[in-house]
């Protein structure tokens, strides 16, 4: 016992003591470091892993209290002289032995059990008296399910659609006023700059009616256009190309001036392939606030099939009824693309916004 | 040479965005280059400016305006025109209160109770949350093996949506949730969360702590490493206590950084709605209904829409962060001079 405990301690200290080589002491801010990043690991991935783990889980194993920590279901075996395969348990006999038994049926606290290698002989067990035999199972079942019976298919799409087009709307445009903004010197450009960092200031929580207002008299009212373009000209996006393209030497624009290319082709040939670094950010920063967003689109979609991702779980969270295992598992799906964004462009998107101050 | 490097990466980039995007920009070649001669050089960045600034004056501005004529007309109606001018009724009816200080007083009294829990929710998730980035900054500053996964891990959360968030932790903290499975296991007895209204703001509380602490400990985090290293190298040859190093150099230098959070995060804060919504619901009772969902409950939910009600509470909220940008906006230009 006193080893064990010895051990870890041991490479902890290691650790520390080859990490400050200095003084070679260990001050209790290093004990505490490492203390405080493990607690961080376990905090911030520990709900996301427990979900994943409730999410392939059956229904009734949801219910069980306490939970285990992995997906289990109950192992079933084929008996000869019984069509359907039976439950396995684990039952202790009258005469103290314990055997692995099926369950052929259950009458009160009785349960008529049958010996899967010896079909012939039977037994009656108190119901108290047997234990399930369970194995790692997972229940995709919860996944094919929603996405199967239920709109689930039909939010994701949604979802993708409000997304990719958002994202490639603002990109556009936004890109437009900043080279607008970056290139030429002309009156009233300071104004502009001013206005843009002025609508900063304005979130759509301070304007959802009248905002509501201009939707509707355009129709757009549950449609995806309604949640796509309201929130397309961001003044972040604006503020962050322009930033960037300040950076572009003015002899590479004067250049193709001097080639007879038009501001357009200069625009999309020569400024914006080398704003891509830039464009690449304000990129993954729309398509995380298309794929989280809430509010907004609450309000405009109130049919189920214009329902995204999020407003559908969120309508599907609320019901009566709550099925949690079609929950949880749909929450997954919904939580694998940032995810996935994460894993693969998080320098990015860290140092983006260590740079921007902004998300 | 850096310069070719990117225009290289830029090409793969944009051959990657595809053929659609390309085909695009080429057939409006023509007719902007039309233009371009029709208008002359001069007036070219105010194409470029033109959608632009169509989506703000659209969705941004002309909306701002309206709200304040919302917030004087009355009925039930959406359109304008068909909706009564009442004048200030509005604010009238939004301020009507025997004292300020108690909600029940008032006649509107969910819009003071949504005031007060906002209050009492941003006091303690700006401060525990600029407490933990802090530490969590200074922790991630010092020389730690794998800082890149660590600095990862402590993002993680601001990436995911907030309905995610909100079911993450519900399914966490439900009666037979796996908290409760561990109070037992310990002895204590279960805790019904969502029952309780202390409990509630609590979890509402940590709940967006948890998931937006990352992206403050970020700036915290820049901020740390902008800190001239020759500084703590000259307080360590002159044999300067850790804690004295702490609170006479990193601390001041940091202050620029640490007002920025602090008023993001009240920014944000005041305009906390999604991921407390899908928690609780407000609840139990009004609980944990915050200034947001009052406007979302009023306008948009209840069964007579009321927008005039929901403007005018938008035009204080409004009011509200008008005032807490400002704080921001003396706070950068602080950093600037510093």
């Amino acid at each position: 016992m006193s080893d064990a405990a010895a051990t870890p301690t041991r490479t902890l200290r290691g650790l520390l003591n080859a990490r400050r080589g200095r003084n070679g002491r260990t001050h209790w801010t290093d004990v505490f470091t490492y203390l405080y990043l493990a607690f961080g690991i376990f905090l911030m991935f520990g709900p996301v892993i427990w979900l994943t783990m409730s999410s392939f889980k059956t229904s009734s194993a949801l219910l069980e209290f306490p939970p285990t920590f992995l997906p289990l279901g109950q192992i079933e075996v084929q008996v000869e002289g019984y069509d359907k395969p039976l439950p396995l348990f684990e039952a202790t006999l009258e005469d103290g032995t314990v055997k692995q038994l099926a369950q052929v049926r259950r009458i009160g606290i009785i349960s008529q059990m049958v010996d899967p290698a010896n079909p012939g002989e039977k037994y009656k067990v108190p119901i108290n008296q047997r234990t399930e035999v369970r194995e790692f199972r997972m229940a995709w079942d919860n996944y094919r399910d929603p996405l199967e019976r239920f709109d689930f298919t039909r939010y994701l799409y949604n979802s993708v659609v409000v997304t990719v087009v958002a994202t490639l709307v603002t990109l556009l445009i936004n890109s437009m006023a900043a080279y607008g903004l970056a290139i030429y010197e002309f009156r009233g450009r300071g104004a502009i700059m001013m206005f843009v960092i002025g609508t900063l200031m304005i979130p759509i929580t301070i304007i959802l009616v009248p905002v509501y207002l201009v939707v509707t008299s355009m129709g757009m009212i549950n449609s995806l256009w309604a949640v796509i373009l309201p929130g397309a000209a961001t003044p972040t996006g604006v503020f962050l190309l322009r930033q960037y393209m300040l950076t572009i030497p003015k002899d590479l624009i004067e250049a193709a001036r001097m080639d007879r290319a038009s501001e357009w082709a200069i625009y999309w040939k020569v400024v914006l392939p080398l704003a891509m670094p830039a464009i690449a950010v304000l990129a993954i920063f729309s398509i995380m606030w298309r794929w989280n967003d809430f509010l907004w689109p609450l309000i405009v979609l109130n049919r189920s099939e214009v329902y995204t991702l999020q407003v559908g779980l969120n309508a599907f969270q609320g019901e009566l009824d709550v099925q949690w295992h079609y929950i949880l598992a749909m929450t997954v799906v919904t939580l694998i693309p940032v995810t996935l964004v994460f894993a693969f462009l998080q320098k990015f998107i860290t140092t983006g916004i260590a740079s921007s101050g902004m998300k | 040479m850096a310069l070719q490097s990117d225009h290289n990466m830029g090409e793969r980039m944009a051959s990657l965005a595809g053929a659609p995007v390309r085909l695009l920009f080429t057939v409006l070649e023509p007719p902007l280059a039309a233009l371009q001669r029709g208008l002359g050089i001069k007036r070219m960045p105010w194409i470029f400016l033109l959608p632009n600034l169509a989506f703000f004056g659209l969705f941004v501005i002309v909306p701002l305006f309206i709200n304040f004529f919302y917030s004087l007309t009355g009925g039930t109606q959406l359109y304008l025109d068909n909706r009564p001018f009442v004048g200030t009724e509005q604010y009238g009816f939004l301020l009507d209160c025997q004292t300020y200080a108690d909600p029940q007083t008032c006649r509107e009294d969910r819009f003071w109770k949504g005031i007060y829990n906002t209050s009492i929710f941003i006091i303690f998730q700006v401060s525990f949350m600029v407490l933990f980035s802090l530490i969590t900054a200074l922790i991630l500053n010092r020389e730690i093996r794998a800082r890149g996964f660590f600095r990862a891990v402590f993002f993680f959360p601001v990436l995911l949506s907030p309905v995610v968030v909100a079911l993450i932790w519900k399914w966490i903290l439900l009666r037979d949730g796996i908290l409760n499975a561990f109070l037992v296991s310990i002895g204590l007895d279960k805790i019904l969360f969502f029952v309780s209204p202390e409990w509630s703001m609590f979890w509402a509380v940590f709940v967006s702590i948890w998931a937006h602490m990352g992206f403050y400990t970020l700036i915290l985090l820049a901020g740390l490493q902008a800190i001239p290293p020759d500084l703590y190298e000259a307080a360590e040859m002159d044999g300067t206590s850790k804690e004295r190093v702490f609170w006479r150099i990193t601390l001041p230098l940091l202050w620029p950084n640490m007002l920025v959070v602090i008023v993001l995060a009240l920014i944000k804060g005041v305009q906390i709605f999604d991921e407390v919504f899908v928690l609780t619901g407000g609840g139990p009772g009004t609980a944990t209904q915050f200034i947001v969902q009052y406007i979302y409950n009023t306008g948009f939910t209840n069964q007579v829409q009321n927008f005039g009600l929901a403007s005018a509470a938008s035009v204080a909220l409004g009011v509200a962060l008008f005032i807490l940008t400002m704080a921001q906006l003396a706070a950068t230009r602080r950093k600037d001079d510093v």
